[in-house]
This record gives structure tokens, sequence and C-alpha cells, in this order.
């Protein structure tokens, strides 16, 4: 006898799905969808930072004059606009990544669900003290 | 909308980048950026010299740690930009594409980044 697993009761074909067409524009319905895509976006100006510390690593690897027409670039007002506007979007996937990771981290202690505060305000804190510490490494005399 | 948006076998590595990246942008690019893009070039702090880059890039850790600040979160924006066009611009039928120059884009990024660390002098 043949195994009825290979055979369901049921047919494999099935009638087209009704599915509404979706606007392109869904994510400026509410403010929930746009702070979504908002978050998607901030990865722009992550991979815009990136850019920028390649160009500065080449900048100094090209030498003194390199380095100075670099520095000059970074003083360009579009150049510090933009880097202005990515600051924001940059903070703002920070926040936004660490109150995710209480979201996606379910830990629990004795059966019960700790808190999303208790896993998210260390992230907020180790922030904190990394970027105290960068900037104390970069500014220090 | 189709069950899978893709058939790739790498997705869970993908994914893997996708959120350590994401870690590493959130924990230390704000601060970089906010010395590097604002308060150097507005004179509100002093901006690295280059007898102090060079310096600091005399350190090997120091290099691994750019080559890391550069090449996660690039795979971390690529999967980030990728989805975006799917979902919110709803670019289904050049999924292909978009994943390839994605992806493509983050490894010439780690390569460049890479290249420029290993054979710093």
């Amino acid at each position: 006898m043949k195994s009825s697993v290979a055979t369901p009761p049921y047919t494999l074909n099935h009638p087209r799905w009704y599915r509404k067409r979706v606007s392109t524009y869904w994510w400026l319905l509410r403010w929930e969808y746009l702070r979504f895509v908002l978050r998607e976006i901030s990865s722009v100006f992550v991979a815009w930072f990136v850019v920028l510390t390649i160009v500065q690593i080449y900048a100094v690897s090209r030498g003194p004059d390199a380095y100075a027409e670099f520095q000059d670039f970074l003083k360009n007002p579009f150049v510090l606009a933009l880097n202005v506007i990515s600051f924001f979007f940059v903070v703002f996937h920070s926040i936004t990544w660490f109150n995710l990771s209480a979201r996606a981290m379910a830990i629990r202690i004795g059966g019960k669900r700790v808190p999303g505060f208790l896993i998210s305000g260390p992230n907020f804190a180790a922030w904190l003290v990394i970027s105290a510490l960068i900037a104390w490494l970069l500014l220090r005399e | 909308m189709d069950a899978q948006p893709t058939k790739l076998r790498i997705e869970p590595l993908l994914w893997l980048l996708f959120s350590a990246g994401g870690g590493v942008a959130a924990f230390f690019i704000p601060i970089h950026l906010f010395i590097l893009g604002i308060a150097a070039p507005l004179g509100l702090t002093k901006a690295t010299d280059y007898a102090s880059a060079t310096a600091f890039l005399a350190f090997p850790i120091v290099r691994f740690y750019l080559f890391v600040l550069c090449s996660l979160p690039l795979f971390h924006a690529a999967h980030r930009i990728r989805y975006t066009l799917y979902d919110g611009l709803q670019i289904k039928h050049l999924n292909e594409v978009i994943a390839a120059c994605c992806y493509g884009g983050a490894v010439l990024g780690t390569v460049i980044a890479g290249y420029l660390l290993w054979s710093f002098q």
C-alpha cells in the first residue's frame, strides 16, 4: 500500500486569493507606518557614514594634503547639512534598535518575562558609556 | 504576496550580518558621526589632525575596529534597503537585481575598506 502522506485528501489547486492592491504610499497613511519606514530609511544614512569613513581612511593614506582636502570637504555647507540630517537618523536607529532588543529578547526568570526596560536600559547605558569613551579617545589632548 | 520573497539559502547568514551590523551601528556610529561630521567642522571640538590620524591608524586594533565599523553596518544597510524597496515601494519584480546590488555594494565596500586598512603604511 502506498503511503497516504503522498496523497493529501484535499485538492492542491485552490481558487485565486482575493488580495486588495495595497497603495504604493501605504506608509504615509499612519504615523506608525511612517515611523517604520523612517527607521528603515535610517540605514541609508548608516551607509553614508561608512562611505564617509572609507573616504577619510583613503584621504589619510594619501597624505596630509588629501587629508586637509577631506576636512575642507566636511566644512562644505551641503555636506554639513547632510551630516546633521544623518546624525538624527542614526540616533533614531540607535533608539529604535535598543527598544527593539527588548522585544526581540524574551528572557524569563522564574517563569516570568523580564520587563522590556530591564533589557533596553542596559543597552542605552552601554551606548552612553561607549560614546563617552570614543569621544575621550578622539578628543583628548 | 508570494510566500517566499527569495529562495536564497544564505538568508540566515544575511540576517545575522544585518543584526550584528545594526548593533555595531547603534552603539558606535552616532558619536563618530557627531564628532567627524558636525562638531569638528563647526569648530566645537578639535578635528583629528593628520599626525594623530596616522598615529591612530598605526595600531592594528584601530584598523580592525574601523574594518568592523565599515563592514557590518554596510550589510545591515544592504538588508534594510533591500526590504524597504521590497515592502515599501513594492518593487517585487526586481527582487534579484535589488538583492544583488545591495549585498554586492556591501561586499564591495568591505573589500575597499579591507584593502585600504590592510595596505595602510
